[in-house]
């Protein structure tokens, strides 16, 4: 148990201070980049509970996907550094107090699994063996088949904010030229090219 | 005592040594792997490529990286100091942190992780970030651009990737890469009543997925034709302009890591591995990484040629062939794949 504990601690520690990092940098930029760390720290902390795919899912999906989306609006964005920091004290009160919110709910939470421990056994799904059945086919098992309904419900929400999204923001410009590659490899000689004999002193 | 030795401390000392022997390997096969695509491309210009420095120019590639290590590094000054620096760092080290599960042969593998495949994808979809911060910690504008076009391309190109990836995994059941390469044992050679030979692995069986991963593999590596990141004749040298001595070259190095993990990937993907490509008894006596290296340099020798001969794509035919061809086409194979296995009960 000793290298897990001190692998738990080393993700832990860093994740801690990364996000708190992540609030207290100067630069935005910096700011999203010490996010992917506490990602990163979380995939670990993942991995060594023993749930590989979400630990890698996590890497590809928050990491790969929406921390790209992040970086790319934090840099593109034109932001006065001494301005974001002027409302700090104003909006601590509100800050400490969702801070103190939550910290009460994990309490509660873990002082009802430390006072009933027998809580744990009421789950529902036995929990497969991760030796004999991986973490893939025991998730896909769940999500495919106990919950099928409510996994392609949630995709249809996320296909409702796709669509949102693009109607939002797409306009049709109508004096732009478009590339029609079919058109252009349907073109031959005869339609693209006319063919005319002019005679000397008369022009076209 | 004794047990502390033999749980951790030996067990790691063999994790450090096999790791170091498969850096050591891996970067000078990449020196190689560079000297062989300046050679290609100059042998199909009739050029004659790197030829002073050893014989043949066989050590040009170590004279260029003496080369670097001893020019003096320039940091901008309006850079970002810290981030400019670690990008280059990010871009090699994921690109050689991929080859830890990499299995070279049957059983050469350092992690044999039962999500291999996810994992390869995982960090390669990050090694976007080395590129992102480089290019905006230069604080200039020609790497700027580059890196946001090399942003836009890379995430694109990823998702036909990963479904990619998703028919294979359906033909073979499972995340880890040595599974996959034994599920190439057997395909559609045997099921006609031949042997076990090269027509059963996947290259066959999901043709139009293999060619799709090959190009995609082109653009998820910036590779012409689809190096638009550092287009020199628009952007000059993209998100590197402002790089030079050792981060210039730790961002070539990662570059050319990603483009062999990509030529491994695509052998234990759909060229079977090291598996030989007829199963009798010489070609099985053949150890199988030497399988592996050959299928894995033939691999590089498209990835070569098509350097040499296909020209630049614009940036918006990258995109439409990425979002609008390639996304639908490997999206209806997925689905026309687990129709087939599962109508004709092969899964």
């Amino acid at each position: 148990m000793g290298l897990q504990a001190i692998f738990f601690y080393l993700f832990a520690f860093i994740a801690v201070a990364s996000a708190f990092m992540v609030i207290s940098a100067k630069n935005p930029v910096h700011s999203v980049l010490f996010l992917i760390l506490v990602f990163f720290n979380a995939a670990g902390l993942f991995l060594l509970t023993g749930a590989e795919f979400l630990a890698m899912i996590l890497l590809v999906v928050y990491i790969g996907a929406v921390a790209v989306l992040f970086l790319f609006v934090v840099m593109m964005l034109d932001i006065d550094f001494a301005e974001l920091r002027s409302g700090v004290l104003q909006y601590a009160p509100i800050g400490m107090l969702v801070g103190l919110i939550v910290a009460a709910e994990l309490v509660v939470v873990i002082g009802g699994s430390v006072l009933t421990p027998e809580a744990a056994k009421a789950i529902t799904m036995p929990i497969p063996n991760p030796a004999t059945r991986t973490n893939t086919a025991a998730l896909g098992d769940v999500l495919y088949t106990n919950y099928v309904y409510f996994f392609q419900i949630a995709g249809l929400v996320l296909l409702v904010a796709m669509i949102g999204a693009i109607v939002l923001t797409l306009r049709h410009r109508t004096n732009i030229k478009r590339q029609d590659v079919s058109k252009q490899v349907a073109r031959t000689p005869a339609t693209a090219v006319e063919v005319v004999k002019v005679k000397p002193g008369q022009g076209v | 005592m004794d047990s502390f030795f033999s749980i951790y401390v030996w067990p790691g000392i063999v994790m450090v040594a096999q790791s170091l022997l498969l850096l050591v390997c891996l970067l000078v096969f990449i020196a190689y792997v560079l000297l062989a695509d300046r050679k290609i491309w100059a042998a199909v210009q009739l050029r004659r490529g790197p030829n002073v420095v050893g014989p043949f120019g066989l050590f040009q590639s170590f004279a260029d990286l003496l080369k670097f290590v001893f020019k003096e590094p320039i940091i901008p000054a309006g850079a970002n100091k810290a981030v400019f620096l670690l990008a280059p760092l990010v871009a090699v080290l994921l690109a050689l942190s991929t080859w830890a599960v990499v299995p070279l042969a049957d059983g050469w593998v350092i992690a044999n992780i039962n999500v291999g495949i996810l994992y390869i994808f995982a960090i390669s979809s990050l090694e976007v970030y080395g590129i992102i911060m480089g290019g905006w910690a230069s604080n200039s504008k020609y790497p700027f651009l580059g890196a946001l076009r090399s942003a836009a391309q890379m995430v694109s190109y990823e998702v036909s990737i990963g479904f990619v990836i998703v028919t294979v995994l359906l033909c073979v059941g499972s995340l880890n890469l040595t599974d996959i390469v034994n599920a190439q044992h057997d395909g559609l050679g045997t099921m006609m009543g031949l042997p076990a030979s090269f027509l059963d692995w996947h290259w066959l069986a999901l043709f139009p997925m293999f060619v799709v991963f090959f190009i995609s593999a082109l653009a998820e590596t910036n590779r012409p034709p689809f190096d638009l990141p550092e287009a020199e004749s628009e952007l000059v040298a993209g998100f590197m302009v402002e790089y030079g001595s050792s981060p210039y070259m730790m961002f070539m190095l990662g570059e050319y890591a990603a483009v062999c993990l990509m030529c491994a990937l695509t052998t234990i993907l759909f060229l079977g591995g090291w598996l030989p490509p007829v199963d009798i008894w010489i070609l099985n006596w053949v150890p199988g990484i030497v399988w592996f290296m050959l299928k894995s340099m033939l691999v590089f020798f498209m990835f070569a040629m098509v350097k040499a001969f296909v020209p630049r794509y614009r940036y918006d035919q990258l995109m439409r062939l990425g979002w609008k061809i390639f996304l639908p086409l490997s999206l209806a194979m997925v689905v026309i794949t687990a129709f087939v296995l599962k109508l004709m009960g092969w899964a």
